[in-house]
């Protein structure tokens, strides 16, 4: 099962190899061994590369109708729905799929933190990750941007107006990013052309995240080290495959749901009024997948703090595995941290219902509190939970709950090296 | 390694070295200027509006450099309470007769100074501006009083050519 020992079998496959190894490379990929406990929290690595091959080829599509200038991109848009063949189809899930990606993002999130998959060996894997999520976001933001409506527009205009809040080169900064004095032509083409861009920087930083993935290889629900491969685990090809293929359809049948039932569901309808300089619309809201973070902002009533808050709920995630400092990974043996998790759950909900209200009066006031819980959530509780916290008993390997293991630790090893 | 004399190899390695950051940053520094507004941008830089029109009480918003410029010919009541502020009621102290050249007119860019958007007309708690997208407030004077934006919107270059005339820039 070894990389290094693997041969081809046929003698052009071994000219090739002996050359261009992918197909060892291949091989690891389909005999990669993986804890066979993995539930479906797990599949959602596997429909994540799904959204972003699927924005990556609608977007490439859309983008040899669509022309990006600021008294052009409206129409377009339009006639892009209404005259390109299929045009509407490949617009709607190239929308939807955005907000389909971020839901899976969501969950894979949230998944990492459940099972503490975020700790030691894996911090690299989540530092990437977190990179991902930024930059899914400046592209989901740049993206949003294009169709050149009213929401459009002034989303533009708010958010690059975030940098103003820098003091001294804030203004300099925002003007230098707008190409003029106010969003406009150049700011259009640029944010067009990033927002190409960024999609095939996110597909190498997936290759470096599945890479850093595969070294001490994949987290399990039970949270404990195993050794690879050994009757713990079950090669990637074809468990693996079958379930995260399942998964994908499973997904895809809500993916469809919204592409064909309610494609606009997600959007706003100001959106479809073209973007007018004069006139802000009355109720600005984010995407729903950037309402937490808004609503963050905000609650701080001071410009530069709000800007400030806002980027460090983003960034905490990055030092995430550092601020935990319990050992035990799975939440299932953190009988206080599985409480505090579902407490996060719900404060990130809250966030991004008071996200989308109006800042004012007790929206406000939830909106503060909420904020204030989240910071709390990673810089008290997390820390001192490590310490304070008693865990159950965690087993030594995955089959001991399942099959009823030896309760002498040193038995259990000796038993898994004779698997070995 | 201190009392090594230099070597030819080393001298040649910290010229490169040194050449390559310059060339380096020549090449980088018109690669990031390229962004910056262009000449046809800057090429906008001022407009003459005609005001001939406008009656007291109301305000017209132009466009000046992609921006809401908002000309409002003030009625009395706005001037007497836009001046009967005391400064230390005011986030962001600036008197009345400091904003404007006219008492009756005020030129201001309709721009909130919290994240840029266009405040509402004859909205808010100080008969002046509201800003929806977060809440701001703003006086007859344009000085923001309640609210997360930090200034009072600004008050670009302007004159007045004739009676008749504003040129904004």
């Amino acid at each position: 099962m070894s990389d290094h020992d693997y041969k081809p079998k046929s003698k052009v496959g071994q000219w090739f190899n002996d050359r261009l190894p992918l197909l060892t490379l291949a091989n690891h990929l389909t005999d990669y061994p993986t804890p066979k406990n993995l539930n479906y929290w797990w599949t959602f690595g596997g429909i994540l590369t799904f959204c972003l091959i699927t924005q990556i080829v609608t977007g490439l599509t859309l983008a040899m109708h669509y022309i990006a200038h600021a008294d052009m991109a409206f129409e377009s848009v339009e006639h892009i729905m209404r005259d390109v063949n299929y045009g509407w189809l490949i617009r709607y899930i190239h929308a939807n799929g955005a907000s389909m990606f971020f839901l899976a993002v969501y969950i894979h999130i949230f998944r990492s933190l459940f099972y503490g998959s975020y700790k030691s060996p894996r911090e690299i894997i989540w530092i990437l990750g977190i990179i991902i999520y930024l930059l899914m976001m400046a592209a989901a933001f740049m993206g949003y941007v294009l169709p050149w409506g009213q929401m459009s527009f002034w989303g533009a205009t708010v958010i690059t107006n975030l940098f103003s809040a820098i003091p001294l080169v804030g203004e300099g900064i925002v003007t230098w990013l707008w190409g003029g004095y106010s969003v406009d032509n150049p700011t259009l083409t640029r944010f067009f052309t990033l927002h190409y861009l960024i999609p095939f920087l996110i597909l190498g930083l997936v290759v470096l995240h599945i890479w850093a993935l595969h070294v001490p290889g994949n987290n399990n629900p039970v949270g404990i080290d195993i050794k690879k491969p050994s009757k713990d685990t079950v090669p990637f090809h074809p468990y693996i495959v079958i379930k995260d293929g399942f998964a994908l359809l499973m997904f895809m049948i809500v993916f469809a749901f919204f592409v064909f039932y309610s494609p606009n569901i997600l959007g706003h309808a100001d959106n479809y009024i073209e973007a007018n300089p004069m006139v802000t619309p009355a109720h600005i809201v984010p995407e729903w997948y950037l309402l937490p973070f808004y609503a963050i902002l905000r609650s701080v009533p001071d410009k530069l703090l709000g800007v400030v808050a806002m980027l460090s709920a983003i960034l905490i995630l990055a030092v995430l595995p550092w601020l935990d400092t319990s050992k035990i990974r799975s939440a299932v043996f953190r009988p206080l941290y599985r409480q505090f998790y579902w407490i996060l759950v719900a404060d990130v909900l809250i966030l991004g219902y008071v996200g989308a209200m109006p800042a004012e009066g007790l929206y406000l006031l939830i909106a503060r509190v909420a904020t204030a819980y989240y910071f709390l959530h990673f810089l008290v509780i997390l820390p001192v939970l490590g310490f304070k916290e008693k865990t159950l008993p965690i087993p030594l390997s995955i089959t001991e709950p399942v099959l009823g293991g030896n309760p002498n630790f040193a038995m259990a090893k000796k038993n898994e090296s004779k698997i070995e | 390694m201190s009392d090594k004399k230099p070597k030819r190899r080393d001298f040649l390695f910290t010229a490169t070295t040194a050449v390559g950051a310059v060339g380096a940053a020549a090449v980088v520094w018109p690669m990031v200027d390229q962004m910056n507004p262009d000449a046809s941008v800057k090429a906008l830089a001022s407009t003459e509006v005609d005001i001939s029109s406008v009656k007291p009480g109301n305000t017209i918003t132009v466009l000046w450099r992609g921006k809401p410029v908002f000309i409002r010919r003030r009625t009395k009541e706005e001037i007497d309470e836009a001046r009967s502020v005391k400064m230390e009621d005011l986030i962001h102290p600036e008197k009345d007769e400091d904003r404007v050249k006219n008492p009756e007119w005020l030129v201001m860019l309709g721009v909130c100074t919290h994240l840029g958007c266009v405040p509402l007309n004859d909205k808010g708690d100080y008969d002046g501006w509201f800003c929806p997208c977060h809440g701001s407030h703003y006086d007859t004077s344009g000085r923001i009083r309640k609210g997360p934006a930090p200034w009072n919107m600004e008050v670009p270059k302007y004159e007045f050519v004739n009676a008749n005339t504003i040129k904004i820039g």
